[in-house]
């Protein structure tokens, strides 16, 4: 049976498109100081932040490409070839009026019913590094959420965003956490305040619509004492021949007691490297969960995580990871358990498809004195054909008594039987395959909000259909 | 990188018991070249750096060799009282003692099992009476885990141990015990084992690594190559019980043609340092490879553990087993793959490392990994750290045991589960022994 499956031919229709490109602002090719002169100068940024970016060009130039551990394949960005910025002039809009016709046009082609963007809280569509939407629901801002881009947030409320910004990853945590905090743009800088519970979630879509553009959003999200929020972000990219590169930097700050969920279904062109570092702090009885899902992109590596600070913080990562011919997904979690009684849960999903690889990469650390902490990690892998691949790479240290930590992985593929048995009751193999793969992962689907779950079902049944006959 | 070792010698001894040793001087051509050449690679190649996978959790102030000198012949006076001390089975098939790389006793085969073809030689005769089969097996997988430049070294500087010769078909019943004894301050010692089960071969070999003072700083670079024919069947077991300041390192590589079964158990109990790095290489259908280990971390020790699970061939089966107990400072690192090679199809394939935290200043370091280029396979790995469990204690002082006592008998019940792996009960009752032992518990 598996033989038949070996030409993947995705449809990309959904997300292939483009638009004439009227770039008011473009840094050009290539990163040098000037790049970045040129951003802060653009967007009028304080001389701390201009100082910022430059000391991370000079740590992202020192920095090696991690190729000890990670894939050769870094090799092949150019970074020479890139554009480190480029924005559109328009300034955010705050009603869908003020909305260009084709950036509509963009949320038109994305199959996003008018009906449903109406109950979106807020939603920032990104489009081009900068934002030209946001439309934060009325009731949102009067509790006080503000609700913003970075440059925004770090110019206009530096008192609560500049303490925590960079500091849960520094600069120089990588390579490419020290490239976006040299040429950061977009992103959203979000802020909670003590006890107020964001209803609907916070949603925000990006884009790529330049050929050789890379994207290096910067998000902060500081949930104040007992608060809650879910923010999600979701991307679809058009076409392009030559690589892209996105490498964003995520940090997520959970205050006593507060709750964070970051929803994120990415599913980039299958040209764009895609190396993502997401990183949150939670303080005592605080929770963050990172729900992930990766369909898109050449190669992603993205391996969210949580210290969990506070005494009783917990911390967890959902990962679902779809690899098709000539992608790898490069994923897992990172728990660093810094107090007592925290727990951490990982459960990570992945599916290899072609020649298409996933890696699992974890990191959990417990260290010495600490009681009571609990850690479970759960990988599963999924192996559609026989030129397939699966890794799983994961790295637990315990010091001391008092603490469990179990690691579980295993890799299996669709059992024939149960395609025939399906196909005997009707089904075409692309549809029983299908089915499998969504059985496969949907106790993970379930975790996502419904909107996102029917979309990714949809998304797996699109990559399925071309990897059968 | 220079080191404290200043081997100049190729093998050859002057002081050896019976008839075993070639004269000075009869060391082949092409293995003074073969040494020459590990000589050139060892002073060529860079010591481990932070920045190399294979040596991450690894304390790289532990891989320092320069305290190290050659080991010095033991006078008759000192290896008398060691080869009375090596003896651990009541029936074996034949006894090798090694002290300080020279051989010092033999307990030769039995006529018949002679006149089947089985050869059993020091490692330095074989070279000599067979270059050809000597040549082929010898170090032929080099070190795929890390200890590249450990491994020139101790072909630059190996002098002896065992080279075994099973033929075809035929069957060894009782174990094999060599023994490998380490003697003087900062002495070092390169314990060979050579062993070829031809097919369908049945042999079981047990490697003791002992420390003749047990305080005495010293260093080992082993290494194995255990090759075995199609439906060959091996048992191999390493005792390992250097002193508490000693720093070694253990290659072991095992081929494991179609049909054939493999077996081995590591036992650590011994050095301040110690790595081991075992490769198995299931290259036929039906292959079979069994991987055990039990390690009694204590002190300030460290044990340092690579594996690799290489998956040539579809259809073979392999199984994974490492226990762990932690106590005082220890610290223990295991880091394994389980790597199923394109076309290795049908592979059947377990990793399981389990850690008992018995201190809160213990550490373990766990990374199982997984490579899977093929299909339909069935690959699982597990990692664990816990304490014990308060119910088993409780239940155990309920019956009037005390904590103390109730505590190392769940850690060797925890332990035996590896050991009992193996068939032989003679075998077990001895390994337990010096687990237990380890403890202070009687069993």
């Amino acid at each position: 049976m598996a033989e038949a499956i070996t030409q993947l031919d995705i449809d990309r229709s959904v997300g292939d498109f483009s638009y004439p490109e009227q770039h008011a602002y473009d840094a050009g090719i290539g990163l040098t100081k000037d790049t970045i002169h040129y951003i802060c100068d653009v967007k009028g940024e304080a001389d701390w932040i201009r100082e910022f970016r430059l000391k991370a060009l000079e740590t992202f130039e020192k920095k090696e490409l991690p190729t000890h551990w990670a894939t050769e394949d870094l090799k092949a960005i150019n970074f020479d070839k890139i554009r480190y910025y480029l924005a559109n002039a328009q300034r955010s809009n705050k009603s869908w009026e003020d909305v260009p016709e084709d950036v509509k046009q963009t949320f038109e082609r994305l199959g996003i019913p008018e009906q449903e963007r109406k109950f979106l809280a807020g939603v920032e569509a990104q489009f081009d590094s900068e934002s030209v939407y946001s439309n934060i629901k009325k009731a949102v801002g009067e509790q006080g959420v503000i609700f913003v881009g970075s440059t925004e947030g770090l110019m206009q409320h530096p008192e609560i965003f500049r303490k925590w910004f960079g500091k849960i990853i520094p600069t120089g945590d990588n390579k490419f956490s020290a490239l976006n905090s040299a040429v950061f743009s977009g992103g959203s800088f979000i802020y909670i305040p003590p006890g107020v519970k964001v209803k609907h979630p916070l949603q925000a879509y990006f884009r790529i619509n330049a050929e050789n553009f890379g994207q290096f959003e910067r998000t902060l999200i500081i949930a104040d004492e007992g608060s809650e929020v879910m923010y999600m972000e979701g991307c679809t990219a058009p076409k392009f021949d030559t690589a892209t590169l996105h490498s964003a930097v995520v940090e997520l700050v959970a205050l006593k007691g507060a709750k964070i969920q970051y929803v994120t279904v990415q599913n980039w062109s299958s040209n764009v490297f895609n190396l993502v570092t997401k990183r949150a702090i939670a303080h005592e009885e605080a929770e963050v969960r990172w729900i992930d899902c990766n369909i898109g992109s050449r190669l992603t590596m993205k391996y969210p995580g949580v210290v969990l600070k506070g005494r009783k913080a917990r911390g967890e990562v959902i990962s679902i990871a779809l690899a098709s011919n000539g992608q790898h997904q490069d994923t897992g979690a990172k728990m660093i358990h810094a107090a007592d009684e925290t727990t951490s849960n990982i459960v990570s999903k992945s599916i290899s498809v072609g020649s298409g690889r996933s890696s699992y990469r974890g990191l959990v650390h417990v260290p010495r004195h600490l009681k009571n902490c609990k850690n479970n990690t759960e990988c599963d892998a999924l192996l559609i054909n026989p030129t397939s691949r699966t890794d799983t790479y994961p790295a637990i240290t315990v010091r001391g008594t008092g603490n469990t930590t179990q690691h579980e992985a295993s890799v299996s593929q669709v059992s024939a039987e149960q395609i025939f048995y399906m196909q005997q009751r009707g089904l075409s193999e692309a549809e029983a395959m299908s089915l499998s793969v969504n059985g496969f992962v949907n106790d993970l689907v379930r975790e996502f909000p419904m909107e996102y779950s029917v979309e990714l079902k949809r998304l797996i049944d699109l990559e399925m259909e071309g990897s059968v006959g | 990188m220079s080191t404290g070792i200043a081997l100049t010698h190729a093998m050859s001894s002057p002081d050896r018991a019976e008839n075993s040793s070639p004269a000075a001087g009869a060391v082949p051509d092409w293995f003074e070249a073969l040494q020459a050449e590990g000589r050139q690679r060892f002073e060529s190649l860079p010591m481990p750096t932070r920045r190399n996978e294979a040596w991450r959790f690894t304390d790289l102030k532990e891989v320092d060799l320069t305290p190290y000198g050659a080991a010095k012949p033991l006078p008759e006076s000192e290896w008398k009282p060691l080869v009375a001390r090596s003896k651990e089975l009541e029936k074996t098939a034949g006894r090798m003692v090694f002290a300080n790389d020279v051989l010092v006793e033999r307990e030769i085969l039995s006529e018949s099992l002679r006149q089947k073809g089985v050869i059993w030689k020091p490692l330095d005769q074989a070279a000599i009476d067979h270059p050809e089969l000597f040549r082929k097996h010898f170090m032929a997988h080099g070190a795929a885990l890390g200890s590249e430049k450990f491994a020139a070294l101790h072909q630059a500087s190996v002098r002896s141990g065992t080279f075994l010769y099973v033929p075809r078909g035929v069957t060894i019943d009782l174990p094999i015990e060599v023994f490998h004894w380490l003697s003087g301050e900062n002495a070092s010692t390169f314990p060979h084992t050579l062993l070829i089960a031809e097919a369908n071969s049945k042999v079981t070999l047990i490697d003791y690594f002992l420390a003749a003072d047990p305080e005495a700083p010293g260093l080992s670079i082993g290494v194995n190559d255990l090759h075995l024919a199609e439906g060959a069947q091996l048992n191999y077991i390493c005792l390992q019980e250097w002193s508490s300041r000693a720093r070694a390192f253990q290659i072991n590589n095992t081929v494991v043609a179609a049909n054939a079964t493999a077996k081995s158990l590591n036992v650590n109990l011994g050095g301040a340092y110690a790595r081991t790095e075992s490769l198995s290489k299931l290259m036929g259908e039906g292959a079979r490879s069994d991987m055990l280990s039990v390690t009694v971390a204590k002190g300030e020790q460290e044990f340092d553990q690579r594996t690799l699970q290489d998956h040539y061939a579809p259809g073979a089966y392999s199984d994974l087993l490492y226990k762990n107990s932690l106590d005082d400072r220890a610290r223990t690192i295991f880091a394994g793959l389980i790597k199923v090679e394109l076309g290795a199809h049908r592979t059947d394939a377990y990793q399981k490392v389990r850690n008992l935290m018995l201190s809160d200043e213990a550490e373990a370091n766990s990374a199982p990994g997984l490579e899977i280029l093929a299909d339909d396979v069935r690959c699982t790995h597990g990692a664990t750290a816990g304490e014990i469990d308060r119910e088993e204690l409780f239940y155990l002082a309920a019956r009037g045991i005390g904590r103390d006592q109730a505590q190392r008998l769940i850690v060797h019940g925890f332990l035996k589960e590896a050991i009992n792996r193996l068939e032989d009960p003679a075998i077990i009752d001895l390994l337990a022994r010096r687990v237990a032992k380890k403890f202070g518990v009687s069993v």
